[in-house]
């Protein structure tokens, strides 16, 4: 388990993720320009910033799945650059991502199961009887019933509701009790209600755990962010509290003028 | 076609758990029906016809550990069937030892030739991955065809002996005792197919087939699955291959040649891909047609085979046995909705 560090005392604290110089560019367009990011270790951050901004190609950048043109990335005082996705999950990071992206035929609870199972080796065991999941089985329903879907646990992933959807993919990401947990959009399509019982449920789950996540929802942004970055076109445009941001000139005229429409 | 059949693995399986979770009695009654028929099948089927008939069963479920448990279509199989198929040979009749020892010789090869070319095809997917492994079954095909000192080139292999202790008079007698005699290795193999299946391996596997980048996420190294799951996968078409060669008492480069690799791939699709009984009922089919076609004198048995594919493919798009079982689920499901209204 990471320290906790109280928001209150994260400016003197270490910064759990780190980016020197992120660039990440495709043929010639920079998606990702430069970025210097640095998340202090028990905070909740936020991403915000319009379509187009680079926010989802950093998140890949951060969790392998892209490898950037230049810079580094470092997590602790440990360089993750240029690492595959199954290694930085190893070490901690878990990310749940945009599209909802499950195994559609597996029940909900063999997806809890099988997260548990990453870090223990026993997927190689090709064998031993695949009754050996059940030994997560407990630790699987807990998560569930944290989430909000216990009651679903024998359902295929593909029978579920969007928001449920969205509730595995949390589940999944909290089964591997990651030191920094990515959330790519978790309330992206989600009605009022469902919004808010993410909130709270990110709130719940972000004690004792540093949280990064990508929101275009402003509501949710000042009910969790300790820290906004604004990013555009790849750079970040400002950073600091939710005040701190939605009153800087450049990023009303940049974001928050454009989407005056938002929950501002 | 190739990239049609990898897209089309996503099998639809109920949201209701399967029909033997559910009914633990109905495994053990498939389970006894099955080996039931495998014991009798020499009874009804002239032998060596039965003995082909195992033996591409046990080829096509390792096909289908690839195609439908992982989502990787194969399209160099017989490299690995004919490679055990031509060590299964060589080892009997250079080294005299038993059979059985022989076909494991031959499947640890085909294991062997299957890790570097599992750890290049990986790297690719859908029909890069099948021309990959494509390739490198051509240049075993080669290889054997121009290796004339060791393999006899177009002759094969000729006079593989049939050697089991003080039991070889008995198997040389007679094809129908042979058949007893190879049978457990062929279900030795089916029963590791089913274990993986259902082994913790088995789900990562299912996971990776659904969404390769979720499971990466999750942690999980895909590569390394795909190629463990190539090699056993090889490992069980060697099993196959070299009690074929033995049970024919030679090897040819028919065992090699690219159709070999497609008629695997058709059988696996005609049975029913993600199932693993598919492949011998998909075997059964088309080894008993193209005896039947041969011993009347017709000349055009891929004609036939290729039409009953588009056939079966076209209307039952989970082959005969998806079709069947998911046919019986619902059957047995309305009839106990009918139980419960009364």
């Amino acid at each position: 388990m990471p320290t906790q560090a109280s928001p209150e005392a994260s400016g003197a604290a270490g910064a759990l993720l780190e980016t020197r110089d992120l660039t990440k560019e495709f043929r010639g367009f920079r998606a990702v320009s430069d970025v210097n990011l640095r998340v202090v270790e028990g905070t909740v951050h936020a991403l915000v910033g319009p379509n187009g901004a680079g926010k989802t190609t950093l998140f890949n950048l951060l969790t392998g799945f892209l490898a950037p043109t230049s810079g580094e990335i470092r997590l602790g005082d440990r360089e993750i650059t240029g690492m595959q996705p199954e290694q930085i999950a190893h070490l901690g990071i878990a990310r749940s991502f945009q599209i909802t992206s499950l195994f559609d035929q597996m029940s909900v609870v063999d997806h809890v199961e099988l997260a548990l199972a990453s870090p223990t080796g026993l997927g190689y065991r090709f064998w031993r009887s695949s009754k050996q999941m059940r030994q997560f089985r407990d630790r699987a329903t807990e998560l569930l019933d944290q989430v909000g879907l216990a009651d679903r646990s024998g359902a295929a992933a593909g029978s579920l509701a969007y928001g449920q959807k969205r509730a595995l993919e949390l589940a999944l990401a909290l089964a591997l009790d990651p030191k920094l947990l990515l959330l790519d959009e978790p309330t992206a399509g989600m009605g009022l209600e469902d919004v808010d019982r993410t909130i709270a449920l990110v709130k719940k789950v972000s004690e004792g755990r540093t949280v990064v996540f990508v929101d275009h929802n402003m509501h949710v942004v000042g009910s969790l962010a300790d820290t906004v970055t604004v990013l555009q076109s790849g750079q970040v445009l400002a950073e600091g509290t939710y005040d701190q941001v939605r009153n800087d000139e450049k990023v009303i005229t940049a974001y928050l003028g454009q989407a005056g429409e938002q929950h501002v | 076609m190739s990239q049609q059949l990898v897209s089309k693995v996503d099998v639809e399986l109920p949201s209701e758990p399967s029909l033997t979770a559910r009914r633990p009695f109905l495994r053990w009654v498939g389970l006894a029906v099955g080996l039931l028929v495998v014991l009798a099948l020499p009874w009804y089927i002239y032998p060596p016809v039965a003995m082909d008939i195992a033996a591409w069963a046990l080829f096509a479920i390792s096909v289908d550990l690839l195609l439908g448990y992982t989502g990787l279509l194969s399209f160099g199989h017989a490299a690995f069937w004919g490679t055990s198929a031509y060590t299964t040979g060589l080892i009997a009749t250079h080294v005299g030892l038993p059979f059985p020892v022989a076909v494991l010789g031959g499947a640890i090869a085909a294991m062997l030739l299957a890790l570097p070319t599992g750890y290049l095809a990986v790297r690719r997917t859908g029909i890069y991955f099948a021309m990959v492994t494509l390739a490198f079954a051509q240049m075993v095909y080669f290889i054997a065809n121009q290796w004339r000192d060791v393999t006899g080139g177009e002759n094969g292999l000729q006079g593989i002996p049939k050697n089991l202790g003080g039991m070889t008079d008995l198997i040389n007698s007679d094809a129908f005792y042979f058949y007893y005699a190879a049978i457990p290795i062929i279900l030795l193999g089916v029963l590791l197919a089913w274990r993986i299946v259902n082994s913790p391996f088995g789900r990562v596997l299912v996971a990776i087939r659904d969404n390769p980048a979720r499971a990466r996420a999750l942690g999980y190294d895909v590569e390394r699955y795909k190629i463990m799951v190539f090699v056993l996968s090889a490992g069980l078409a060697g099993l196959a291959g070299g009690v074929f060669s033995v049970s024919h008492g030679f090897a040819s480069l028919q065992e090699l040649v690219w159709t070999t690799s497609g008629k695997v791939v058709l059988v696996t699709v005609l049975g029913g891909i993600g199932t693993l009984w598919g492949g011998p009922v998909g075997a059964a089919l088309v080894v008993l047609l193209e005896d039947r076609l041969a011993s009347s004198g017709f000349n055009g048995i891929g004609i036939i085979t290729g039409a009953i594919f588009v056939v079966i493919v076209l209307a039952f798009r989970h082959g005969i046995w998806g079709t069947a079982r998911n046919g019986l689920g619902a059957w047995l499901r309305s009839r106990r909705r009918t139980r419960e209204d009364v």
